[in-house]
Formats: C-alpha cells, sequence, structure tokens
C-alpha cells in the first residue's frame, strides 16, 4: 500500500515537469498543442457527461464551447469596449451556456437517439450561422484583440519567474488548464457515483425501464444537458483568452464530431478513457506531420499533400482503432465485462446477424 | 416574373437531388440503424469522377448531354464499388459492436474520403465546362432551365424504378424483411450480408447519379462538397421520417421549397434585418419544429417503445 502515494507523487511531478520537457525536447509549439489538449480534455469530459453517463448523442456540443468563448470575446476586448474579469465570465459561461443547454434540450429531449442527435446538430449549425451572420458578433471576421486571461495582477501571457525558473504565458496556461482539467475529473467522478449519476445510467441502459422505477427522466436528461454544456462554456471562456481570437470557423460541426470521436475512441463513460482520447487525438495530427519530411528524404520529393496525408493517416487510425477495439481504447472494466459476456452468449450464432448491439 | 412559383421550381430542383441522397442516408439507416457519415462523400466521389471524364472528353471534341450520359455511366461503377468496399472494411466489422463504434468509424471513413478526394483532385474548387445547351421554358410566369428539367425528370424515373424494386421485387421484398428483422429474414432464407450490400450498392448508384447532377447543375465542386449535401440530405431524411423511402423522397423536396422560399422571402418579410444567408438556420428551424410535433418525422412509423 506505499506504493499508491509513490506513484501518485511520481505522476504529479511528471505531469508539472511536462510542459518543461516538452519545451525542451520538441520545442514550444508542441507545449502550446499541450494546452489545446487539455481543452479538448475539458470538452470531452463535458461531452461525456451527456453521450457518456446519459446515453444521449449529441452532435452540437461545440455550440456551448462558442458561447463560453464568445462571451468572453465580446466583453473582455475593445469590440464592445468592456473589459470585465475572469472570475465574471467564467461563472458567466458557465451559466450562459448551461441556461443554452437547458434550452436547446428542453424541446427535443423527448427524440428518441439519432433524431437527437441530428436536432443537436441542427442547433449547432445555427448557432454557427448566427454568430457568422450577426454584427454584434463581428460576421465572419471574428473577434481579436481579445484580453489575456488574468486573475487579480497575475496575467497568465506573461512571463513570470518563480525560484529562478522561467515560466512563459503557455505554461502559465497549461497548468491553468491542467488546475480546471483535474477539477472537472473530480467533478465527474462525484457525479458518477452519485445518485443522479446511478440515474444517468439508468437512463442510458434502458430508459423506460428507468421511468417505470420512478425516475423523472426528462429531469434528469435535460440536467445532464446543461452539466456537459457548463463544461463545454467553461472551455470555451478559456480558450477565448487563451487564444486572443475566436471567429465562427472554430465552431464548426467538424469540431463536434471530433471531440465525439475523443469521447467514443477512449472509452465512454470512463474518465481514463475519456482523458486518453482527448489528449491522444489533439496531438495525432500533429504527430503526423514530420512525415512530410520522412516523405522527402525517401523519395527525395513530396508527392503527396502531407495536409491531407497526415488527416489521412488520422482518419485510417480512427478507423482501425475501431474495428480493433469497438469498446474504446480504455473502457471501465465493467462495460468491458458486459461486452465480452454477450460475445460469449452468441458465440454460437453466425456472423451474418446484422443487429447492431443491442437493438430491439 | 413570379417570385414564388420560381422558388418553388428552384426548391424542386434542389430538393429532387436532396431526396435522392437521402434516399442511400434511409435506406442504410433502415436495415442497419447506422447513420451512414461517409454517404455524402461518396456523391463528392461520383461529382467529381464524372467531372473529370467530362474534362477528358470534352478535349476530344465531344459536348451535351451524351457527355452527361457517359460521365455518370463511370461514376456510377466508381461509387458502387466505394459504397461495397466501405461497407466490407469499416461496417460489416461492427455489425456487433456497440453503437456508437460504427458511427466514428464512418466518421473516419468519411474524413478519409475527403482527403483522397484531395489528393487526387487538389484542394481549389474545380469549375465544369460549359457543356450543356442553355435553353429555357417559360411557364406561369417562371422560368426553368433545361438542367432543371433534366434533373427533375432523372430524379422522378430514378425513385419510381426504386420504389417499384423495393415494393414489387423479391429483393426487394428481402430487403424489407431485413429492414424489420434480420434474425428472422435470416430464418427465412435471406442472405442477409448479401441483402446489407446491395443497400450499399443501391445508394452508391443514387448517389453517383446525384453527384453528376449537382456538378451539372452547380458547376463548380471540390473535395469539401459532400459535408454540407450530406448533412442536408440527412436532415431530408429525417424530417421525412427516417428509414421510409417515401418520407426521404418527400423530406428532401420539402427541404428543397422550403430552403429556396425561405432564401427569397427572409429578406422581405424581416425588411432586410434577417437575409439570405440564413436559409441554413431556416432549414434546421423546420426540422426542429417538425420532429417536436412529430417526433417519428413526417411519414415515419411511429414505433412504440418497449423494454
Amino acid at each position: 500500500m506505499k506504493l499508491r502515494p509513490l506513484l501518485f507523487g511520481l505522476a504529479l511531478v511528471a505531469v508539472l515537469a511536462l510542459p518543461f520537457l516538452t519545451d525542451l525536447a520538441l520545442g514550444r509549439s508542441w507545449v502550446r498543442l499541450l494546452d489545446f489538449a487539455l481543452l479538448y480534455a475539458m470538452l470531452a469530459l463535458g461531452l461525456n457527461i451527456v453521450v457518456g453517463y446519459a446515453g444521449l448523442l449529441d452532435l452540437g456540443y461545440v455550440a456551448f464551447y462558442a458561447v463560453g468563448a464568445y462571451l468572453y470575446a465580446m466583453l473582455a476586448s475593445p469590440h464592445i469596449g468592456m473589459h470585465l474579469p475572469l472570475w465574471v465570465l467564467l461563472p458567466g459561461g458557465a451559466l450562459l451556456a448551461a441556461a443554452f443547454g437547458a434550452l436547446l434540450g428542453a424541446p427535443t429531449l423527448g427524440l428518441r437517439g439519432d433524431y437527437l442527435a441530428i436536432v443537436t446538430m441542427g442547433f449547432g449549425e445555427i448557432i454557427r450561422i448566427f454568430l457568422r451572420n450577426l454584427n454584434v458578433t463581428n460576421g465572419p471576421a471574428g473577434i481579436d484583440l481579445i484580453d489575456p486571461i488574468q486573475l487579480g495582477n497575475f496575467s497568465f501571457s506573461a512571463t513570470h519567474r518563480l525560484f529562478g525558473l522561467v515560466i512563459p504565458g503557455i505554461y502559465n496556461y497549461y497548468f491553468l488548464f491542467l488546475g480546471l482539467t483535474v477539477l472537472i475529473v473530480l467533478m465527474s467522478r462525484r457525479l458518477e457515483g452519485s445518485r443522479i449519476g446511478r440515474a444517468w445510467a439508468a437512463i442510458r441502459e434502458d430508459e423506460i425501464a428507468a421511468r417505470a422505477m420512478g425516475l423523472n427522466t426528462k429531469n434528469l436528461k435535460l440536467l445532464a444537458f446543461a452539466m456537459g454544456a457548463t463544461f463545454g462554456g467553461i472551455s470555451g471562456v478559456l480558450f477565448a483568452g487563451f487564444q486572443g481570437f475566436v471567429s465562427p470557423e472554430s465552431f464548426t460541426m467538424n469540431e463536434s464530431v471530433m471531440i465525439l470521436c475523443m469521447v467514443v475512441l477512449g472509452g465512454m463513460g470512463h474518465l481514463n478513457g475519456v482523458l486518453l482520447g482527448a489528449i491522444l487525438l489533439a496531438i495525432l495530427p500533429e504527430a503526423f506531420r514530420p512525415l512530410a519530411q520522412l516523405q522527402q528524404q525517401t523519395f527525395g520529393e513530396v508527392y503527396l499533400d502531407p495536409a491531407s496525408l497526415r488527416m489521412l493517416l488520422f482518419a485510417v487510425a480512427l478507423i482501425a482503432v475501431m474495428i480493433l477495439r469497438p469498446e474504446g481504447l480504455w473502457p471501465s472494466p465493467v462495460r468491458k465485462r458486459e461486452l465480452h459476456a454477450s460475445e460469449e452468449d452468441n458465440a454460437s450464432t453466425p456472423d451474418a446477424d446484422p443487429a447492431p448491439g443491442g437493438a430491439a | 416574373m413570379d417570385i414564388f412559383l420560381q422558388q418553388v421550381i428552384n426548391g424542386l430542383v434542389q430538393g429532387s437531388i436532396y431526396a435522392l441522397v437521402a434516399l442511400g442516408y434511409t435506406m442504410v439507416y433502415g436495415i442497419i440503424e447506422l447513420v451512414n457519415f461517409a454517404h455524402g462523400e461518396v456523391v463528392m466521389v461520383g461529382a467529381l469522377v464524372s467531372l473529370s471524364v467530362i474534362e477528358r472528353l470534352v478535349s476530344r471534341g465531344y459536348t451535351g448531354w451524351p457527355l452527361i450520359v457517359i460521365s455518370v455511366l463511370v461514376a456510377i461503377p466508381t461509387c458502387i464499388a466505394l459504397g461495397l468496399g466501405i461497407e466490407r472494411v469499416a461496417y460489416r466489422p461492427l455489425r456487433r459492436a456497440p453503437r456508437l463504434a460504427p458511427l466514428i468509424s464512418a466518421i473516419g471513413v468519411s474524413i478519409a474520403l475527403q482527403q483522397i478526394a484531395a489528393l487526387i483532385w487538389g484542394r481549389n474548387y474545380l469549375h465544369y465546362p460549359d457543356i450543356l445547351p442553355k435553353t429555357q421554358y417559360l411557364i406561369g410566369g417562371a422560368v426553368i432551365s433545361q438542367v432543371q428539367v433534366v434533373i427533375l425528370l432523372s430524379a422522378a424515373v430514378l425513385m419510381a424504378a426504386l420504389w417499384v424494386l423495393v415494393q414489387r421485387t423479391r429483393l426487394g421484398r428481402a430487403m424489407r424483411a431485413t429492414a424489420q428483422n434480420p434474425a428472422v429474414a435470416g430464418l427465412m432464407g435471406v442472405d442477409v450480408n448479401r441483402i446489407i450490400a446491395t443497400t450499399f450498392v443501391v445508394g452508391s448508384a443514387l448517389a453517383a447519379v446525384a453527384g453528376t447532377l449537382i456538378g451539372a447543375y452547380y458547376q463548380v465542386g471540390n473535395h469539401t462538397m459532400g459535408f454540407l449535401l450530406g448533412l442536408k440530405a440527412f436532415t431530408a431524411a429525417v424530417l421525412g421520417g427516417i428509414g421510409s423511402l417515401g418520407g426521404a423522397m418527400a423530406g428532401g423536396l420539402l427541404l428543397g421549397v422550403i430552403e429556396n422560399l425561405g432564401a427569397g422571402y427572409m429578406g422581405k418579410l424581416t425588411d432586410g434585418a434577417v437575409g439570405s444567408n440564413y436559409s441554413d438556420v431556416f432549414a434546421f428551424l423546420m426540422l426542429v419544429l417538425v420532429l417536436i410535433f412529430r417526433p417519428s418525422g413526417l411519414l415515419g412509423e411511429r414505433g412504440v417503445e418497449k423494454v
């Protein structure tokens, strides 16, 4: 039992040292990538509540991210001339996103699985189209010169010194995002085992049975929507402050799809899996970047457009993982056991049965 | 000029293309309950293949409708091969997997096809050569071009043919049986794997035709053109009630008309405050409204859920 705190300590040191080591080994752009990976981790954890816990397929999740980002962008930039502090805008973004989540969820939660997916997708697009066309949001050009995140006198984008260590802005953001990610993980973990979390699991497994057990499924689903949206809004606020610039193009449906891929690929409903999926998918496209050089070295010429090649490899990886590990890279032990149990049950039936898992 | 009638005509033309694509979504969904995310990309490949054929042949002096016919005859087998390949590689191994796994795999296929198309055709917008006659006909104060007439007619013929295939042939009966209950259909001697493959063949062939028609109509294409089109067509399928062939046709036409009327009138109705750039909002809003009042779509079956 002495091993556990030791491992924990080691992991803590590793995570804290990560930006310094990454910077030394791979360069500053990779530290920036780490920051984005953490932002995606927060988004994926938020979506995990909706998709993983409550089992509601949401394809418009990026809308909440956009709401948070635009709130911060409009109220903390020269755009309107207001410069509200983070401690107002972070809860504000969370609340506004939650309100949007409830607003969008209320009329649609009666819908069945894939219908809900397409409606959420539609809502996501509607929000993006409004952002693109409204004057308040400065249309397709977006909003720039957004204030960096600042707490009191501590500006996150400035370089600081601590015990002789030089800590540039992107490191500060790393630690900020890391702290918030840990906070969201803890909240998710507490939620999962709580009365509400168990009610969500019941709804996910069988909604009608859950209702028969006396659960108010409509309110619970709404709560999941709003809760997930909250984390989306928080990530959005942070994104706007970190990036210093927002435009509608950051909030396309592709982005929603990517976040969904992170959740499912990692192992939905399982926090470790979701974190793994988010960090992997955020970094993978960049990790494939050196391929262009490899191509040049091997063939002496760049035959295939590196940008396409790297997304192509990304897509192939996505398909391969799903085929080899349909339950995700790191599923929760319970889920894994369930899947393999059903495999054994059906071992005698031929492969021809095309019924997708659990379709009745 | 009668603006209302004009917008309805334009809407029907656009909607019949949506309908052809929506049929592909709805057939696959009806049988394996999978949102075939890559279907829009199959349409894109169809459009770009036919563009390549047209460009090759234009330089040899061919022109006019025969050229479109030749190009569609090349695009159809290409798309069919693609559809079969996708089903075999990305969906068949996942039939027994958890529900979202095939969806992610479909998203992967969609990204892969876009990037392969970008590698083959480049990332720029490609313009179709002017090969079709610009003949226009007047009906009741509105104008309809020859291209539009051909699109409407070919869509109508294809949909009628599909209807006959599904409702009147042995193969169609097997397809309907598989859609209802694959396990029981298998017990009755239906080769379920073959039926699913056939569904992909039919859907991909329709996608190839739709792609060629879109190319001929808008005269522009690139590797991302399948995305929004796929999204709209899927919306149309859901609007009509996913899984229902008639629903996909009706949903497609309705969506096309709504969008065009919305684009034509929105500026006027709101005094310029909300212009035609909101026509997509209009389409999705319509979808949300329909689903709130008819949760299974316009023509979808209202299944009773059981535990």
